[in-house]
């Protein structure tokens, strides 16, 4: 369906086809197309238009790209399939409808994976985020052996039940470009869709900044500046959420879930910064986790107060 | 007779849940047809990756007419009673009770209740709304915009539709009228996810089963099974290759497709350099795929190739030749994850000092946040082996060494990544690094036996350091107060007493579990940061007495005969089983069984006599003696009591059964000729005391008293 476009936009051709291809079929269906979170953060998931948007009774379809971070993946540039800094593409849908699991596949389809030819199967695969006090159950999607999505009903986020429950669907961008550009390392992946000297791989965008941050995240990275950032993450989510919930200016009720959450988000990512700099034990690991938690679970609770988490507006 | 068909078609059931699921629906709807009194002749069900199916045969049409009498008050009782009756038994009037005439009661109320039977198919539309809301999935959700208020319906993933049938054989069967969750019972299913996604209108199971096959799904997982395991042989004996069997992991594939086709995939020859299992699993794992080996006498013979065999869910209209593509690519990718693994690992295993590192790294492994670190867990352990090798004559220089290395490659990446390696990743790299080979031997072997199936090491060295991995765990669990209860056991307590059980028995090892639970207590307590209490070293004891009568009731040895032989402070496990297993051999025996009853005998009487307040004599007096068999029993009490005990002594128990057992004819003869309640107190007396020495002499080799029958 995608033939006559040109290379550059085509999904088995370029890189950014795929993500435009992904785009205009969840457009297609009615979701906001969003841009990426602007923070640092572990996955799609992290992004409010998923952790805020799944709590509260309000229907939200959203689609986006989110850069994500995995410090101990890092492996130096030299790794085919392993990236410290990867993309995944998002999709929330509340109240999850009937028909998830086909629209899923006609994006598949949208993107070049014919299901008459390859073997695409729903393995089961629960979903758990301990630091965002969340869990869904759903599969891990297989195409020909492949694990190129996640697929999760959400359960619980922030600790709160999801009502309605969303459905969430999570892509990995580069396995499915891998996968249709049929190439085996990423760095070789068609970035721009181009030939020749015009041609930008994916190597040419990211081979450096991977070498680069792989350094920093495993040896540099200062631990106890870290270690600082991650308690005035923590604090400053409590100030804020401690904050009375009036706006001075008017009288008028204000909570502040988006900005706690941004500190949230920060604590979460300094801890996994701090993993990969290998300084948290076994036993503290539990304790940073629930730490994050914590701080979760009240962004939540702070969110379901807002309007759209689906309080009465004001 | 009717038939019942039921589907219920749903997304992706995870495999492990698939049996289990459907053994609970068939349960739940008989359950349910039985209680509300319809019988059926025959029920199965089936499951698939999206569908739960039952399939009940000749069911009542109609549940049977049942009459019930409820008592009422007299009917000259106050009008407050009958009109409690009237309302509990749910009468307008006293015009629709009767009056029954008692004799001696006088007149009162009955409420005769009639409850017609009712259609069969209008109970099933009632019951199976509850079965299904209530069904006992491990794990359920709720979805969709029904979620978004309380008391949604719960399934394992979303329900799409139920299809529910009802009729003879001989008509038309009729939809099953009912609703859950939205979902309405229908006559209609579909096929496969992609090869026949269209509506398949069903009559009864024999159609259905015919229709999913046309529809590309095998309805049945015992068929499914059949056929991969049956395609996937040929497929590889017909390329020159055997397939490598693995009976869960086609459990488990069975379980994640509706139209199994095998294909044959390849990887990269250069990875055989890796061991087998870490392919094997490898590929087993993350792929779900069987590998194969090369056509040979027999398995040790067969070395791995780089073939495997996938099982795709779809008929694919290449062929499945893009399928085959992808599998390998991502078995190639896995399997060079894995070889950075193995290599990184070599290069540390092989480095001086390099193995070492690894156990000075378990520091930062918490074992438990009670107990320490893996590291002093195996600096105890190293002390702990030594100790156990003395007791049971191993003295080896290699088992401080063995135990210290035991731990070392839960530091090693592959055993990151396949927990399941642990202790054979081990022995790869002891050998990689020069260490001696009963080291590398008990590396590997020191979790064995890791069940009643497993095989037991019989390497002195590994059998020490098994023997200490196991002992250790369970002191340290049984201080901090983290025993088995019920059902749970978390840390798998019962199997690594079960494992010290094995290991001291089929090794014929004799080891005094008070005195090695004591040291272990004090190798504990010896920690830097000292220990949450120490064991409790009886209680310990008679957990061991427990899993020893389950083992030794697995090997044919009653209960009973266990309790006979069993003091609470026992604490030879080998000499315990020894005397069990002698004592049953002897009651076995028909001397035995004739001892048995003769010991009853006497020891029934000594017991009638003595609550009388009748004293045996102290000792039997020979002048007393009236007849022969008196004689004859006691001397051979003095014979036996001098053998009996003299085996007992060189721990020959079968011997010390065998000369008990020479009882019986003196016994016998004794029971038959002479009659111990006589007249004569004296003489009484003096039989008495010839009983209880029976009595005694029995007990000294095994307390008869406790044995049944």
């Amino acid at each position: 369906m995608t033939e006559n476009l040109p290379a550059h936009m085509r999904p088995d051709r370029s890189f950014q086809g795929l993500i435009l291809e992904l785009h205009r079929y969840w457009a297609d269906y009615g979701c906001v197309v969003l841009q990426p979170y602007d923070m640092e953060v572990g996955a799609g998931t992290f992004h409010p238009a998923t952790t805020l948007r799944a709590l509260g009774s309000k229907p939200w379809n959203a689609a986006y790209v989110q850069p994500s971070r995995r410090p101990t993946d890092g492996r130096y540039g030299e790794n085919p399939n392993r990236l410290q800094h990867y993309y995944q593409y998002q999709v929330l849908l509340k109240p999850s409808p009937p028909d998830l699991q086909e629209l899923y596949l006609r994006s598949l389809y949208a993107i070049g994976i014919d299901p008459g030819l390859h073997d695409i199967r729903f393995v089961e695969d629960d979903w758990e985020s301990p630091t965002l006090g969340a869990w869904g159950l759903g599969w891990e999607v297989w195409c020909d052996g492949m694990e190129v999505s996640q697929f999760t009903y959400f359960q619980q986020v922030c600790g709160f039940e999801c009502a309605p429950v969303s459905g969430e669907l999570t892509y990995g961008l580069e396995r499915l470009a891998m996968y249709v550009q049929d190439v085996d390392n990423v760095y070789d992946l068609n970035f721009n869709g181009a030939t020749g000297d015009d041609k930008v791989t994916y190597g040419d965008v990211f081979s450096q900044t991977e070498r680069e941050y792989s350094r920093w995240n495993f040896d540099i990275a200062d631990t106890d500046t870290l270690l600082r950032h991650f308690d005035d993450a923590e604090a400053e989510c409590r100030r804020i959420l401690e904050t009375p919930e009036i706006d001075p200016r008017n009288g008028r009720p204000i909570v502040m879930a988006h900005p706690a959450y941004d500190q949230c988000i920060k604590a979460s990512h300094v801890f996994n910064l701090l993993d990969a700099r290998g300084v948290i034990s076994v036993v503290e690991r539990q304790s940073y986790i629930l730490r994050v938690r914590t701080l979760a679970k009240a962004c939540g609770e702070a969110f379901l107060k807002t309007e759209a988490g689906g309080a009465a507006a004001a | 007779m009717p038939d019942l068909l039921l589907e219920l078609l749903s997304e992706e059931i995870p495999a492990a849940m698939q049996p289990r699921g459907a053994e609970d629906l068939r349960r739940a709807v008989t359950d349910a047809l039985v209680e509300a009194g319809l019988t059926y002749e025959g029920a199965k069900a089936y499951a698939t990756p999206r569908r739960l199916a039952l399939d009940v045969r000749g069911v009542d049409a109609r549940s049977a007419d049942i009459s019930d009498e409820r008592k009422g008050p007299r009917t000259d009782a106050p009008d407050k009673a009958i009109e409690g009756f009237l309302r509990a038994a749910g009468l307008a009037s006293v015009d629709e009770a009767q009056v029954r005439t008692d004799p001696k009661k006088g007149d009162y109320y009955v409420a005769v209740i009639d409850k017609p039977g009712r259609e069969a198919g209008e109970i099933i539309a009632e019951v199976l709304p509850v079965i299904i809301a209530k069904f006992p999935w491990p794990k359920s959700m709720r979805w969709g915009a029904a979620s978004a208020v309380p008391g949604a319906l719960r399934w394992v993933r979303p329900l799409q539709s139920i299809l529910c049938t009802f009729g003879p054989e001989t008509e038309e069967p009729v939809v099953v009228d009912f609703e859950i969750g939205g979902v309405r019972a229908v006559e209609t299913t579909r096929g496969h996810r992609f090869m026949a996604p269209d509506a398949i209108t069903v009559r009864r199971f024999d159609d259905y089963v015919v229709k999913l096959e046309e529809g590309k799904v095998m309805l049945d997982p015992e068929r499914r099974k059949q056929v991969i395991a049956a395609d996937a042989r040929n497929l590889a004996f017909a390329q020159g290759y055997e397939l490598i069997e693995d009976d869960r992991l086609l459990d488990e594939v069975a379980g994640l497709v509706e139209w199994p086709v095998v294909l044959l995939g390849e990887f990269d020859e250069a990875f055989l350099e890796m061991p087998d299992e870490v392919i094997r699993l490898t590929i087993r794992q993350n792929q779900k795929c069987f590998v194969l080996a090369g056509q040979g006498a027999d398995d040790s013979e067969r070395a791995l190739a780089n073939r495997f065999v996938m099982v795709a869910n779809i008929e694919a209209t290449d062929g499945g030749a893009e399928i085959a593509r992808g599998n390998a690519k991502v078995v190639n990718a896995r399997l060079s994850d894995a070889k950075f693994f193995w290599e990184s690992d070599l290069a540390v295993a092989r480095a001086e000092g390099g193995f070492d590192s690894w156990v000075d790294g378990l520091e930062a492994v918490t074992f438990h946040a009670k107990l320490g670190s893996q590291r002093q867990r195996v600096e105890e352990i190293v002390d702990l082996a030594t100790e156990v090798a003395s007791e049971i004559g191993g003295v080896n220089k290699h088992v401080r060494r063995a135990a210290h290395l035991a731990k070392a490659d839960l530091q090693s990446a592959m055993v990151g990544e396949f927990p399941e390696l642990q202790g054979q990743m081990g022995r790869f790299y002891a050998e990689a690094a020069g260490e001696h080979a009963d080291v590398a031997a008990a590396i590997a072997e020191h979790y064995k036996p890791q069940g009643p199936s497993d095989t037991v090491p019989r390497e002195p060295v590994s059998v020490a350091v098994a023997l200490a991995d196991k002992l250790h765990t369970l002191v340290g669990f049984w201080a901090i107060e983290e025993k088995p209860t019920g059902s749970k056991d978390p840390y798998a307590l019962r199997r690594a007493a079960l494992g010290v059980i094995r290991l001291l028995l089929e090794n014929e090892k004799r080891l005094a579990l008070k005195a090695i639970i004591d040291k272990t207590n004090m190798i504990h307590a010896e920690k830097p940061d000292g220990m949450p209490g120490s064991a409790d070293v009886p209680d310990l004891l008679s957990f061991f007495h427990d899993r020893l009568k389950v083992h030794l009731r697995d090997e044919g040895v009653r209960h009973d005969l266990i309790d006979a032989v069993l003091t609470a402070d026992a604490d030879d496990l080998l000499i315990i089983a020894r005397k069990a297993r002698a004592l049953r051999d002897l009651i076995d025996s028909e001397d035995g069984q004739n001892l048995l009853a003769g010991y009853k005998r006497a020891a029934n009487i000594l017991a009638a006599e003595e609550k009388k307040g009748t004293k045996p004599a102290k000792k039997e007096n020979a002048k007393l003696f009236e007849a022969e068999p008196e004689a004859e029993l006691a001397n051979k009490l003095d014979d036996i009591g001098v053998e009996a005990k003299a085996a007992i002594d060189r721990e020959d128990f079968a011997t010390a059964m065998k000369t008990l057992a020479e009882l019986r004819g003196p016994i016998d003869a004794f029971f038959d000729q002479v009659m111990v309640n006589v007249e004569d107190e004296a003489v009484r007396a003096n039989r008495l005391a010839l009983l209880a020495r029976v009595r005694s002499a029995v007990e000294a080799i095994a307390d008869f008293s406790r044995i049944e029958g």
